[in-house]
């Protein structure tokens, strides 16, 4: 019989649908599994139980906190509801696995960082009232890089996540452990949240389906603040249908956030399963070749072959000022940061060094409690605001992603959706990226158009390609899926034809593996 | 554009960071890198282009004007660092005269 861990969320919904499994059941293996490979020792948070630099190199490490306790009961009351023949949500009984950047009542968050270190969050962010809605049992809190920048989770605070296909690499990042808990099989479904690939990117070096929904479709209240016109929530799942379910139940528009898009948001499940037959798929011209490593290339090249064995149309498109995109998106992200981030002053929550006065007590706080990839992207954004910089920096990247929106729509007047590869290398070891700051944003590169225009984007598995630096170890490509905004639903549709056409399996293979079973 | 430290010390001063000097030093050389990466942008013509905040045409979103039940005192207080009086506690931020 198949271990619980391995189905995915459809098949888990169907079995405890038809009785055959409980709540419990399933959320006990999920917890067993934790258990066995994240290195967790204990209910609560892992930071308070094993610092960073004690967690094994043959762990996971994709949780900061689990919160079984409460899963359990949480698991418990849906069996109970279900024996009552209560009405439950759509994915009642599901675990799943939630990015640490958005609140959850009660349990603490940290965004990967010591300046939130023992925040409590005494409410719940709105897709944490989605989810709880829908009867999904939160696990617990994944780890990222810190405050969500960074392209390897290695800049969070309490250790670096692992790749569950070579634990000897990153998973990517920010979202780095939720993507890490899909792929090891310690949860069927994660929250992660896209700034400027920071599930996409994840999703491609984990062999995963993620998806960065259509901004301002999925509220950002309770989503901690990195950079606020281009931060949104999104699914990672190990099927596009789940991928799809779980948006769904995220996205609504929501009052309380002011950026929220009113606009009816389509069905994204009604017409999975159509097929790509007569659609155009749009290469962008500039978001392939040079950069691209050999093996993302091949799999790229032939994802176009299998789409147009799908009976669709693959076509040439330029997006012209994509080359900006990336120096557009370090100047914009990182001056919204340095605005949002200020709120971590050593008042109202976290942490606080002393110091005789509020400005020194305010500076000794923020350089306790920050690592040093958000110092620097602080010290960039303050400086892109600062008086006479700011119509150079800020304002000149504003109209540049104007331009770069401008470009996605002339392209969708040729194609129906663009496709690229969603990151220039597979998973690279720990600790080859992190002494060139530069270097590891070069990872965002085919990622950040669409999130400067705030189109939906999604990455699935295109397949498998050797390791540059290994040939014995094989690791996923991601094939990156965008489409106009508002239709997410054409994004998954298209996604779900190249998925069942190619038959991906995403159980992680190789010498440095993670065992997961047959 | 060379980043002094001069500048670096100048910038953190008004991010409130208390960098270090071998921070300052650090810093230095790499903002200059990322800066004059990102200064691409300056290639682009966009003089006549208006700028984008917000990938739809959203017009101010205004709630309307009623009382609403905020977070319990006690709760949102109980995450504090320091508090006094029901209140934030902080340093002195005036200064007493003379």
């Amino acid at each position: 019989m198949t271990a619980l861990t391995q189905l995915d969320a459809g098949t888990l919904v169907a079995r405890l649908t038809a009785g055959e499994v409980s709540a419990r059941e399933v959320v006990d293996a999920h917890l067993a599994r934790i258990a066995e490979i994240d290195g967790v020792v204990a209910d609560g948070p892992v930071w308070a139980a094993a610092p960073a630099d004690e967690l094994g190199a043959e762990h996971t490490h994709a949780f900061l906190a689990v919160t079984a306790e409460a899963a359990r009961a949480h698991a418990d009351d849906i069996d109970i509801r279900r024996a009552a023949g209560e009405p439950l949500g759509p994915l009642a009984g599901v675990p799943l696995a939630l990015k640490d950047v958005l609140t959850l009542r009660g349990v603490p968050t940290t965004c990967g960082s010591r300046i939130l270190e023992g925040w409590v969050p005494p409410y719940d962010a709105t897709v944490s009232q989605h989810l709880r809605r829908a009867d999904v049992v939160v696990l617990g809190k994944t780890n990222m890089d810190e405050v969500a920048m960074g392209s390897s989770t290695e800049n969070s605070a309490y250790g670096p996540s692992r790749n569950p296909w070579d634990l000897d690499r990153v998973p990517g990042g920010s979202s780095g452990g939720s993507a890490t808990a899909v792929a090891g099989l310690l949860a069927p479904l994660a929250i992660g949240t896209d700034t400027g690939g920071s599930i996409r990117q994840p999703a491609a070096l984990t062999g995963l389906v993620g998806a960065k929904p259509t901004y301002g479709t999925v509220s950002r209240y309770g989503l901690v603040a990195f950079a606020s016109s281009l931060d949104q929530a999104g699914p990672f799942a190990r099927t596009v249908e789940d991928a799809a379910r779980l948006q769904a139940v995220i996205q609504a528009h929501d009052p309380r956030d002011s950026t929220s898009v009113p606009d009816p948001v389509p069905d994204l499940t009604a017409h999975l399963r159509d097929g790509v037959q007569g659609l155009r798929i749009g290469v962008v011209t500039e978001l392939q070749g040079e950069g691209y490593e050999p093996g993302v290339a091949a799999a790229f090249a032939a994802a176009l072959e299998r789409f147009e064995r799908l009976g669709a149309t693959v076509v040439e498109v330029s997006l012209p000022h994509a080359p900006y995109g990336l120096p557009a998106y370090y100047l914009v992200a990182p001056s919204e940061a340095s605005s949002n981030l200020a709120r971590f002053d050593g008042v109202r929550y976290g942490l606080r060094v002393d110091a005789p006065t509020a400005e020194q007590m305010n500076a000794a706080t923020r350089a306790a409690g920050f690592g040093p990839e958000v110092k620097r992207r602080i010290m960039i954004g303050t400086h892109a605001l600062s008086s006479g910089y700011f119509d150079a920096y800020y304002l000149q990247a504003s109209k540049v992603r104007t331009l770069i929106a401008e470009d996605f729509r002339a392209a969708f007047r040729s194609a129906d959706v663009l496709v690229s590869p969603t990151s220039p290398a597979v998973a690279f070891g720990l600790g080859t990226k992190t002494a060139d700051p530069l270097a590891m944003y070069l990872n965002d590169v085919a990622t950040v158009p669409a999130s400067l225009a705030g189109i939906p984007a999604l990455s699935l598995p295109a397949g498998l390609a050797p390791a540059p630096d290994d040939s014995d170890t094989a690791l996923p490509v991601g094939l990156q899926i965008m489409a106009p905004l508002l239709r997410d639903d054409l994004m998954f549709r298209v996604a779900w034809a190249f998925e069942q056409d190619l038959g991906f399996v995403p159980r992680p293979t190789g010498p440095r593996a993670v065992e997961v079973g047959r | 554009m060379a980043l002094s430290e001069a500048e670096v010390r100048h910038v953190a001063r008004l991010a409130r960071l208390a960098l270090t000097d071998e921070e300052v030093a650090a810093l230095a050389p790499q903002l200059t890198d990322i800066l004059g990466y990102a200064e691409q942008v300056g290639e682009v013509a966009a003089d006549e282009v208006e700028p984008t905040v917000h990938p739809f045409a959203l017009a101010n979103v205004v709630r309307p004007d009623e009382r609403r039940a905020s977070l319990p005192r006690q709760d949102v207080l109980a995450a504090a660092p320091a508090v006094e009086q029901d209140r934030f506690a902080v340093p002195r931020i005036v200064a007493e005269e003379g």
